[in-house]
């Protein structure tokens, strides 16, 4: 029983991490269109050049 | 994969990138284009041209994932000149827009634009790969929720009109994103309250996490320091809970306590403070009960109604998004006017009154203005709903907003943009959404009283509590400031008619007074103008009673022939009822449509005179028809009716009766008022013989007519007097006086006189049968109201007697009063709904107008 002492404080911990993580990717703009990559992640492709010029040009995940 | 996500494009034979059926090979021509190793079909040079580019340019893909055809050129509606604006020399229109921020030190600009028909993963992937390959692009990101796209790039390499060609190249109008139309700060309020209801549920299960062992160790097992650990561990992810997600109620109550006012935010934040403050002495006394998880349960829920009626919110603005896009984004200024004709493209934004604009056909009115030069015919339907092009010229007003159709014309601005009808009407929009209507100000009251009651109510059961059992007298007293529920009597009335008020906005009718739709419910007398209201408003052609041997037909032909050379309002009558014959009988054009005219002279005050095929015809009052015919046929005038003669030389042929046409629609208004108990009564200021044939037509009982406007006043007035309440509907401009007199008045919509009507509510569509629609709003919305009371009313009387017998405790006081406002918004939202039995063609005409108003015209 006395491992909770430690473990409920370190649980305390982990969820203050995880509103921290959670603040920095709803500024990141995240969660502003909960649609538009659901769609996107269906695409390929089907020319590597094109692919490597696209991704050249899009370099910020976040924005 | 794409196998799976070949929709339904790909199995209608047609044209396979647009879908219009594929000609037959005529002269051994066919176009197609190998797509995906397969010979496509296309319809024309056009499509399989874009479709080869498609997939040279390796993006096949697009036609696995895409959902529907590409739009043909009916749908087409950005005007290329435009575009250029958004060049780097006047970049600055866009900047002082609020659109555009740059970066100095980057030199790179960022941008938003809204873009118009994205419709499904293709449009995304196709727009963000096309604008990829521009150069000098950093960042493109296309949010399919708001239709809106945010792209940044170098402005020494690439030039923001550069962005708009590309996407006008794959089929996407795009326009410069509006702050306003997209309503950033309701964005800004959503996103942050997601964030405050992700924090709240987090810590409510993390709490319940420490509170469920204390629960269920009842028998004394859990010792002295586990139990403290726990509730100082429920104590931390409370604090999240409440510092940041609890907000809006602390800063409501605060704002309510500031301006002397109880609302619902102060219980709740008493209720919130009193349970904390209460459990924090507890977890550091030592001993005593916790309600950690009672407490971030609670404000989780109540987020969740919040969000709930947020939402509700932004899906109530979206009916405006359409009358946003109506302004044009430029104009052709012709500064040296009228000396030299040179034009120059400036932003609308920078137009000001006397500045003199050229405007081609098809495009969009920046603001409004009188016709210097010209005569064309504009398409005002996006501001009226009016889908007939209206006939305009010198020194005719024109709307901002509305599409010149036909010819070029040259307009001196009377208003700039900004004081343009079309933003008049949005301000009207905006204003009519702020009020807050009688029963609604009544709910607020209520609740106000309702909330210092309830807590002395509390205050009372605490103290009574502390005599019976003083253990159980705190959470009972927090369950009775919890479970009470004055956000659901608050609700009830708003938000139903936020619903109501974005359905009708839809149907282009606008409320301007909030009292609209209670007071027409009671209203017990209908009062209707004649002219413009019952009636069209301009001649129609009644009757043609033949006077010789010709065929009714053929003299209207010859009628029609002869008066497409007059601009006299009588002749337009005629022209519209040859037209009207030619288009019912099929006949691909009419007979005489080809036979020549000549000679046509105009007599003033008199009729036409001119030769059809070689033969003398004249046609207008009796009198000048009869010099022709040599001798003279009985006149019979009928009530109401004008009649023009045609005659030949020696021959009497027809008579064409004219008269002000019935509204198509009035019958079935009337008679759904009637059939609601209310009495229709016809006020009208033309003759009585005129009004009771028009009130007999309509089975309305009581005709007056040759009423002066004072006169009508006071016929009102003394109805009011009798205790009637009285609706009147008019055109809005000459009765003025006795619509605001009334107690909820119409009026007819008219783009140009929009700033001038003095009526409650607006039918922008011009059409009565718009006011059976708003009664009929009006019931629902008055039988939702009475639900969402009668239900915060019993959930009050039931659940309040409940808390403070300590039958609930306070969790079980949160669920069930957020579920109460949640019963209430979404029992509003359900007026959102237009029923589609209704529904002819005004939606399909709202969507449509914003696309295509040129197109349809110029077919006229």
């Amino acid at each position: 029983m006395e491992a909770l002492f430690l473990l409920v404080p370190l649980s305390i911990g982990i969820v203050f991490i995880a509103i921290w993580l959670f603040f920095r990717m709803s500024d990141s703009g995240q969660f502003d269109d909960m649609i538009g990559p659901a769609l996107r992640i269906l695409h390929d492709d089907d020319r590597p050049e094109i692919n490597q010029k696209s991704e050249n040009v899009r370099p910020d995940g976040d924005g | 994969m794409s196998a799976v996500l070949c929709g339904s494009p790909q199995v209608v034979p047609g044209c396979f990138h647009c879908g219009l059926p594929v000609p037959l090979e005529t002269e051994g021509k066919s176009w197609q284009v190998l797509i995906d190793g397969v010979m496509r079909p296309m319809c024309c040079p056009g499509c399989q041209t874009v479709a080869q580019c498609i997939v040279d340019n390796g993006l096949c893909d697009f036609y696995s994932t895409r959902k529907w055809f590409s739009v043909t050129a009916a749908q087409e509606t950005l005007i290329p000149p435009e575009l250029q604006l958004y060049d780097d020399a006047h970049t600055s229109a866009v900047e002082q827009a609020g659109q555009t921020t740059t970066d100095p030190a980057m030199e790179t600009c960022e941008a938003a634009f809204s873009i118009e028909g994205i419709r499904c993963a293709a449009c995304v992937w196709l727009i963000e790969r096309r604008l990829a390959r521009l150069p000098g692009m950093c960042s493109i990101n296309v949010n399919v929720s708001t239709e809106c796209l945010h792209v940044r790039w170098n402005k020494t390499v690439c030039k923001p009109s550069d962005i708009l060609k590309s996407l006008r190249e794959i089929g996407y109008a795009a326009y410069p994103f509006d702050p306003v139309r997209h309503g950033e700060q309701l964005e800004r309020t959503r996103k942050k309250l997601f964030r405050q209801l992700f924090i709240a549920g987090l810590s409510m299960m993390q709490v319940m996490m420490y509170a469920l062992p204390v629960y269920l160790a009842t028998d004394g097992t859990m010792d002295e320091a586990m139990t403290s650990l726990m509730r100082w561990a429920g104590l931390l992810l409370t604090l999240p809970a409440i510092c940041y997600s609890a907000q809006p109620f602390f800063y409501g109550a605060w704002i309510n306590l500031k301006h002397r006012w109880l609302g619902m935010d102060v219980p709740v934040s008493i209720g919130i403070v009193a349970a904390f403050g209460g459990s924090v002495m507890a977890t550091l006394r030592g001993h005593g009960d916790v309600y950690f998880d009672s407490l971030t349960m609670f404000i989780f829920l109540l987020l969740c109604s919040r969000y709930l009626e947020l939402m509700a919110r932004r899906k109530a603005a979206s009916a405006l998004d359409n009358l946003h896009h109506a302004l044009p984004a430029s104009a052709w200024r012709m500064p040296g006017y009228p000396f030299c004709r040179d034009t120059e493209l400036i932003p609308a934004a920078q137009l000001r009154a006397d500045d003199v604009i050229l405007i081609k056909p098809g495009d969009a009115i920046a603001a409004d203005g009188v016709i210097l030069e010209g005569t064309t015919t504009v398409d005002v339907s996006l501001l009226t709903g009016e889908s007939q092009a209206q006939s305009k010229t010198i020194g005719a007003n024109l709307p901002g907003g509305a599409i010149n159709a036909t010819q070029p014309i040259v307009m001196r601005v009377t208003h700039a943009s900004a004081d343009s009808t079309l933003s008049v009407l949005m301000q009207l929009i905006v204003r009519a959404g702020q009020g807050k209507p009688q029963l609604s100000l009544w709910a607020d009251k209520v609740a106000a009283w309702f909330v210092g009651g309830l807590l002395l109510f509390a205050v009372v059961v605490f103290f009574l509590w502390q005599w019976i059992d003083p253990a159980r007298a705190w959470p009972i007293a927090i369950a009775v400031l919890v479970v009470s529920c004055p956000c659901a009597l608050s609700l009830a009335t708003p938000t139903a008619l936020a619903a109501a008020t974005d359905r009708l906005v839809r149907r282009k009718i606008l409320i301007v007074q909030p009292h609209v739709l209670e007071t027409l419910h009671r209203a017990t007398h209908i009062i209707f103008d004649k002219t413009g209201t019952l009636t069209v408003g301009k001649p129609v052609l009644q009757n043609i009673e033949t006077l010789g041997i010709a065929s009714p037909e053929w003299c209207l032909q010859v009628a029609a022939a002869l008066e497409v050379f007059s601009a006299h309002p009588l002749a337009g009558a005629i022209v519209d009822a040859a037209k009207d014959r030619s288009r019912q009988q099929e006949s691909d054009l009419s007979p005489l449509a080809a036979s020549c005219v000549n000679d046509v002279r105009e007599v003033a005050g008199q009729g036409l005179e001119g030769s059809v095929d070689g033969v003398l015809f004249r046609f207008g009052a009796a009198a000048f028809v009869e010099k022709l015919a040599g001798y003279s046929v009985t006149a019979q005038a009928a009530v109401g009716v004008t009649s023009i003669y045609l005659g030949s030389r020696a021959n009497w042929l027809a008579r064409f009766d004219v008269a002000d046409g019935l509204r198509s629609d009035a019958r079935q208004v009337v008679s759904h008022f009637r059939a609601a108990g209310k009495t229709v009564i016809l006020l009208s200021g033309d003759q009585q013989a005129v009004a009771r044939h028009v009130a007999e037509a309509l089975g309305i009982s009581t005709a007056l007519g040759e009423y002066l406007p004072e006169q009508k006043l006071a016929y009102v007035q003394a109805l009011q007097g009798d205790g009637a309440i009285v609706a009147m509907v008019g055109d809005g401009i000459n009765d003025a006086a006795v619509l605001r007199a009334a107690d909820v008045s119409f009026a007819m919509g008219n783009g140009a006189a929009l700033a001038q009507m003095h009526a409650d509510c607006v039918l922008l569509s011009g059409r009565l049968s718009s006011l059976s629609e708003v009664d009929a709003t009006a019931a629902q919305t008055l039988s939702v109201i009475r639900q969402n009371l009668t239900w915060a009313l019993l959930y009050n009387l039931v659940a309040i007697p409940a808390a403070a017998l300590g039958l609930l405790n306070p969790w079980l006081s949160g669920i069930g009063m957020s579920v109460s406002s949640a019963v209430v918004v979404l029992n509003a939202l359900r007026l959102r709904r237009i029923k589609h039995k209704s529904g002819d063609g005004i939606e399909a005409a709202t969507g449509a107008l914003v696309t295509s108003p040129s197109l349809r015209t110029s077919s006229m």
